[in-house]
């Protein structure tokens, strides 16, 4: 073999051979792109339980995908399934069944929702009010052996790993907002160590219900522009009011570049660089200087070996929040400089809601395709601008432009901030 | 280039007490563990010694936004970061990487109950639920039941602030985070992690999801590996932490370093009978190097029928005539915070001098295998 390729910090290069994606607009790449690109919304009004008593009445479900019994990990499950599938058969690697890598999975915290507790109150009923004794009851009555795996944080994971065949210990991990980012951060890393030539990155998320919708509607992050909802995410305006929920699920398949070379592979593109910082400020809010979010994304681009002149475009966490998108515009303007107002930044949550778990992973795929396609998806929903953010977010319509490296930001709650770096060719 | 990993410091606490000393004072003394048995009849659990949370959670505003389960892993972790020495050295807690292994937090049992005898009697179930919970849920519960929030408010509260990663999956959760945070040190990927986990047992949401296949010991107490076809776990409260960092950061800061972390392995085999004990054994054949002569065993066995008893055989056939310590005996199982719970020990009884080496086994009660190897400096 020839002299491996290495990256400016004498690391193996990592690459990216597979993708695949499942969100409010369609499954698969074809569906998703072209309807990201037309600028078209999966943001509709919840058919999924009653929304009577809601203040947000709206999300960007997956509806076309069935789970039995129907809750967030066993939708979760079905999406990292599907979006695994196109990404492995996409990369051809391995044999079916035998994925030669890792697996890293950004799944959302696992709990049992109401009906199971509704079901376990039936079967432990006894006269009187319903407590966790009632549930116990219910519990030990055997039924419900089942559920015991269903509710365990590991199980998504390891039933891919059953599927797809992938190696060693799965992880299975959260950083809030930001997982679908450090999935792929951690994979990015193992590849380097030489661990392994090969990781399979997910983030899935299939997590509307009615109590997760309710938890970030108390603490008021949620738009409550229901009318109509395609309208309400509407990130960088000035009349923005918080996020939209949304589901889907994306995988890439990461590759050591000579590891990919050497069996043929079709190269989508580069990860270059990863950046993270945490944030000690408020569980909920990020520091208002925003020195975390900018670290950040300085890490990502020194890590993968560039300036911020190199930048040609930003795949923006721009939720539609108030703060983020405000942190998100300052921080990108001190990381960026003046020339920040003249580089394109958009966010793909204008469209698809905000996919939380695997709100990273998405927009990775979507920034590869950005990068592979030449042309940037807009952010859509932009009527009023906001004079404090004084930035080129692609406003309503896709434009077509040649992007050879894409910023993608992902900032969480718990102080979490990862910065990815993807590009068509090496540093 | 590898770089060797120390252990430079260790905050645990659980029923036996707080901080190592008196875990190793419960160990020599063969004290042993509580056991709650009325709280949750008939379930057993070992709840936590009481806390003066202050010491670590100095602000009554923190305490109150955590459950217990973030107090517990706060407080452990701020005794592990007393430990190494870097509790006050605010530059290196902005560059300190932190990596838990966390599950869920608390659910308000009032509500719960309230809405659940309401819903068989609502005229509109959906509509009676979405009311209940806008109105009767604490809008920062949420907060303390995110699983990444532990690290958040470890970050808030120590102002540990260089990355925060959170890792799922029960005891499996335990052994990766150590595992990738060893290798990331090797590899030169950093180096200084605070890596742990916390779990609080006194709650009937958690005993509900084992009691479901029937996992939970019940009964009077009984050692792990005397349950026999039965089995079953008991689980218990606690918080685990140790300071994971490269041998020349911890030289050059003039740290003590505690004992040297040799080997992490995983794997997760699928869970058909003698699986476990293959996989447990794989992973002593591939970690090389442990001497079962000047060594000690601090095995993580659950009591779970069928795989404790594989994992007896591996070590009666590796490590016949070694001592062995069982920490499910010592504070039940701990899930996530488990593995890291056996390192500590296997670290501090190293270093005390009572072996030269110590094998940690993790078989989690559900999924997953994990060793790792603890040497004597």
């Amino acid at each position: 073999m020839a002299t491996p390729h290495r990256d400016k910090h004498g690391r193996p290069l990592v690459v990216v051979t597979g993708m695949g994606v499942v969100t409010s607009l369609g499954e698969g790449k074809t569906d998703n792109w072209t309807a990201l690109t037309a600028g078209r919304s999966g943001i509709h009004r919840i058919n999924r339980f009653a929304i009577d008593n809601l203040r947000t009445t709206i999300a960007g479900t997956v509806d076309f995908v069935a789970a039995e019994p129907f809750c967030a990990p066993a939708l979760s499950e079905q999406l990292a399934l599907r979006a695994a599938k196109e990404a492995v058969a996409q990369a051809d690697i391995g044999r079916p069944g035998d994925f030669p890598g890792a697996l890293f999975m950004a799944v959302p915290p696992v709990e049992m929702e109401w009906p199971q507790r509704e079901a376990l109150a039936q079967a432990g009923k006894r006269n009187g009010e319903t407590s966790y004794g009632t549930l116990l009851a219910g519990a030990e009555t055997g039924r419900f052996k089942a559920w015991h795996e269903l509710f365990l944080f590991g199980t998504v994971a390891a039933r891919i790993q059953d599927r797809f065949g992938t190696k060693g210990s799965p992880v299975s991990l959260s950083t809030a907002c930001s997982s679908g980012a450090t999935a792929i951060q951690l994979g990015v890393e193992a590849i380097r160590r030489s661990e392994v030539s090969a990781a399979l990155a997910i983030g899935t998320d299939g997590s509307v219900n009615p109590e997760s919708l309710i938890r970030f509607s108390l603490l008021s992050a949620l738009s409550t522009q229901n009318d109509p909802p395609e309208e309400a995410a509407k990130p960088f305006s000035k009349n923005r009011d918080g996020f939209v929920m949304g589901e889907g699920a994306a995988a890439l398949v990461l590759e050591d570049y000579d590891h990919a070379l050497a069996r043929g592979a079709t190269i989508l593109g580069f990860v270059l660089g990863c950046g993270e910082k945490g944030d000690g400020f408020h569980r909920t809010r990020s520091s208002p200087d925003g020195a975390p979010a900018i670290a950040a994304m300085r890490e990502a681009i020194a890590d993968a070996g560039l300036t911020p002149d190199d930048i040609d475009y930003i795949n923006a966490h721009g939720t539609s929040t108030p703060e983020n998108d405000k942190m998100e515009s300052m921080g990108c303007l001190a990381v960026m400089g003046e020339r920040m107002r003249e580089v394109p930044i958009s966010s793909n949550k204008s469209m698809i809601g905000h996919t939380l778990t695997a709100a990273g992973a998405i927009e990775a795929v979507f920034s590869l395709l950005t990068i592979g396609e030449g042309r940037i998806p807009p952010t859509i929903n932009y009527k009023v601008p906001d004079p404090t953010i004084p930035l080129d977010v692609v406003p309503n319509v896709a434009r077509d432009a040649r992007v050879g490296r894409v910023l993608s930001n992902s900032f969480g709650f718990g102080g979490q901030n990862t910065c990815l770096v993807f590009a068509a060719e090496p540093a | 280039m590898t770089r060797e990993v120390f252990i430079t410091g260790i905050g645990i606490v659980s029923n036996l007490g707080e901080g190592i000393e008196a875990h190793l004072a419960a160990i020599d003394a063969s004290r042993p563990a509580t056991v709650e048995a009325e709280r949750f009849k008939p379930h057993l659990v070992h709840p936590m010694v009481p806390l003066e949370w202050e010491r670590q959670i100095p602000k009554k505003s923190d305490q109150r936004q955590m459950e217990v389960w973030q107090k517990l892993g706060v407080y452990a972790a701020g005794l592990a970061l007393d430990d190494a020495g870097i509790k006050e050295d605010k530059a290196l807690l902005g560059k300190l990487h932190l990596v838990c292994a966390a599950g869920g937090g608390e659910r308000d049992y009032q509500v719960d109950g309230q809405v659940l005898t309401g819903l068989p009697e609502a005229a509109d179930p959906g509509a009676f639920l979405n009311e209940r919970l806008m109105s009767d849920l604490r809008p920062t519960l949420f907060l303390a039941q995110l699983s990444n929030l532990l690290a958040g408010n470890i970050s808030i509260v120590h102002g540990v602030t260089g990355a925060t990663r959170t890792f799922m999956g029960e005891e499996q959760a335990g052994v990766d985070a150590l595992r990738i945070a060893k290798a990331r040190i090797a590899a030169n990927q950093g180096d200084i992690f605070l890596v742990g986990g916390s779990y609080n047992a006194e709650r009937p949401d958690v005993l509900l999801v084992y009691e479901m296949a029937g996992l939970l010991w019940k009964g009077h107490f009984a050692s792990v590996w005397e349950r026999g076809e039965k089995g079953g776990f008991i689980p218990g409260s606690g918080a685990a932490f140790l300071v994971l960092e490269a041998r020349d950061h911890a030289e050059a800061r003039g740290a003590t370093a505690i004992a040297r972390l040799a080997h992490v392995g995983a794997d997760q085999a699928r869970r058909v009978p003698g699986a476990a004990g293959e996989a447990l054994d794989g992973l002593f054949e591939r970690a090389g190097g442990f001497d079962a002569a000047s060594g000690l065993v601090v095995s993580g066995a659950t009591g779970v029928a069928g795989i404790t008893a594989e994992e007896k055989a591996v070590l009666d056939r590796r490590t016949d005539g070694t001592r062995r310590i069982a920490t499910g005996d010592l504070f039940g199982n701990m899930l996530e915070p488990q593995f890291p719970a056996g390192v500590a020990l296997a670290a501090a009884l190293v270093r005390r001098g009572d072996a030269r080496q110590a094998a940690v086994t993790s078989i989690g009660h559900a999924r997953g295998e994990g060793l790792a190897l603890i040497e004597r400096i």
